[in-house]
């Protein structure tokens, strides 16, 4: 269903995703935050027409936010194709557009009046971009977006101004965490415009190891420059995890195998589990898979066990809401049936 | 409450589920500590200020374009609303976002050294949308050409230069035509 979550994209062992986001609005029209109520519909309806113009083979589907419920908003946010800014309550005129790869998302009326997302698996980030760019512009035929000479494509909020473009990566990197080389590699990110952020978690306290890295500023450089130094970081820290995991495998081969064990005795046996200590083991499984300490039987991968854990998926799984208890068992449940690929029987 | 008093083991709001959450408040200059469990921290907004990873976004941005003095030139303009939408700055050092595209013109004065501070740049380099900018991409093309074209006549490769030079009259011939 999430095609990027399926592992196969380049050096898909470390670098889970790459996402490039586009900001734009309409020309002439009062940003979402200020729209009332017939305004905001007919920006609404503006942009369902333009997607109803699109070449079939986009195949996005417009769904407006009043129509879906609670748990399946909470999904949304969790596969990352909403922000929980746009889900959250009172929906007025707040939507989404998805395909059913769920590789192309549209957010309607967040803080800007579009916001433009793809999604792929690995460090593909200019594949990314150029497939945003041609949606773009089949969007830009229909639609006239603000766009000022000097500003470049005019946002809500001036961080977002010029090109509108947030490219991102989400990478996992155990060994780094595990040598603590991470806060001296972020500082140095820091200086050259990158942005880290944990996935789950903040500080030094970052669940799963899965951290965000994105571009700062969207101001001054083509997409492409951005597109392409965002690349070169991201091979850079590929490399150095990739040294930290050699590293660690020769300096301390018996202490990561019993690390990976016990991560996998834990998770294929436990029937009570907290999403802290699931992504936290998971991670270790990964680091295991990836190094060849073990093989994990079961076909889903990292990405996909990481929303496994999340409450929403969770309540969908059970198709009603549940209490955290209750959620810790199913959780628990639901890794090992995947985990040891009981596909059938254990429903 | 003086640091010799024991740490409550149950919440103080609620007396029932345990204190989970240290809160610390200091308003002006006055610190009172709280022992409270998850459910009543959050009651009592605790977490509010750090829950909400948008809402930071936009108020550091908010302290950053700060309030300007009323005396300043750019003080007074602060009470200038903008013609499309009826924004004021004072609204947006507030709120951290814009009231529509055009704030972009009316605000241009005090937005210019803003963006400066948060982007690191004021011209945008990117892409141009087909249509709004097809003009505007003949002029970049053109500013292009004329660089590569000193560059040229600097190098004295004067065949290239000239078919630069033939490039850009026929680029701002087609940009009149239309």
């Amino acid at each position: 269903m999430t095609a990027w979550m399926k592992n196969g994209g380049p050096d898909s062992d470390i670098v889970l995703s790459s996402r490039v986001r586009l900001a734009r609005n309409l020309a002439h029209t009062q940003f979402p935050q200020r729209l009332e109520g017939d305004q905001g519909k007919a920006v609404m309806n503006q942009i369902a027409q333009a997607v109803e113009t699109l070449k079939p083979g986009w195949q996005l589907q417009w769904q407006p936010l009043s129509e879906v419920s609670g748990i399946d908003r909470q999904v949304l946010v969790e596969k990352h194709l909403a922000s929980p800014a746009l889900v959250q309550d009172p929906v007025r005129f707040e939507g989404v557009v998805i395909d059913p790869t769920e590789t192309v998302s549209l957010m309607v009326n967040e803080e800007d009046h579009l916001r433009l997302q793809v999604f792929l698996s690995g460090l593909q980030l200019n594949e990314a971009w150029q497939l945003a760019n041609r949606l773009d512009d089949e969007l830009e035929s229909v639609l006239d977006f603000s766009y000022d000479a000097n500003f470049g494509y005019l946002t809500a909020c001036p961080t977002n101004l010029g090109t509108g473009l947030r490219a991102s990566v989400m990478v996992h990197l155990p060994a780094l965490v595990l040598t603590r080389h991470v806060p001296q590699l972020f500082t140095a990110l820091a200086q050259i415009g990158v942005v880290v952020r944990g996935l789950y978690g903040e500080g030094s306290d970052v669940a799963g190891n899965i951290f965000q890295i994105s571009n700062q500023v969207s101001l001054g450089f083509s997409e492409e420059e951005f597109i392409h130094n965002l690349t070169v970081v991201a091979e850079q820290i590929v490399g150095r995890e990739r040294n930290a995991r050699y590293l660690l495998t020769q300096s301390h081969a018996l202490e990561l195998a019993d690390r990976v064990g016990r991560a996998w005795g834990v998770l294929t046996h436990a029937r009570i589990i907290s999403s802290e200590e699931a992504l936290r083991l998971l991670s270790d499984v990964k680091l295991g898979e990836d190094l060849g300490l073990l093989t994990v039987p079961g076909k889903a991968s990292f990405s996909e066990l990481a929303l496994m854990t999340r409450s929403g998926y969770l309540m969908k799984e059970a198709g009603r809401e549940l209490s955290p208890g209750e959620r810790d068992e199913l959780r628990a449940s639901i890794l090992r049936k995947n985990l040891l690929a009981h596909d059938e029987g254990e429903q | 409450m003086s640091p010799s008093n024991p740490v409550p083991l149950s919440c103080q709001r609620c007396q029932r589920r345990p204190a989970s959450v240290h809160f610390t408040r200091v308003v002006n200059g006055e610190k009172s500590e709280r022992y409270l469990c998850e459910e009543c921290a959050r009651e009592e907004g605790a977490y509010h200020f750090m829950l909400d990873p948008q809402l930071t976004v936009h108020n550091v941005l908010g302290g950053l374009i700060g309030q300007v003095p009323e005396s300043s030139p750019q003080g007074a303009s602060s009470h200038v609303a903008c013609p499309h939408c009826g924004y004021t700055y004072q609204r947006f050092a507030e709120t951290g976002r814009l009231g529509c595209d055009r704030c972009y013109e009316t605000f241009r004065p005090q937005l210019d050294p803003l963006v400066r501070r948060i982007q690191g740049a004021v011209t945008h380099h990117g892409k141009i949308p087909s249509r709004a900018g097809a003009r505007l991409k003949v002029r970049q093309q053109v500013e292009q050409l004329r660089d590569q074209l000193h560059q040229a006549v600097e190098a004295e490769a004067f065949e290239e230069a000239a078919k630069l030079r033939d490039e850009i009259r026929r680029l701002e011939v087609s940009a009149t035509e239309e």
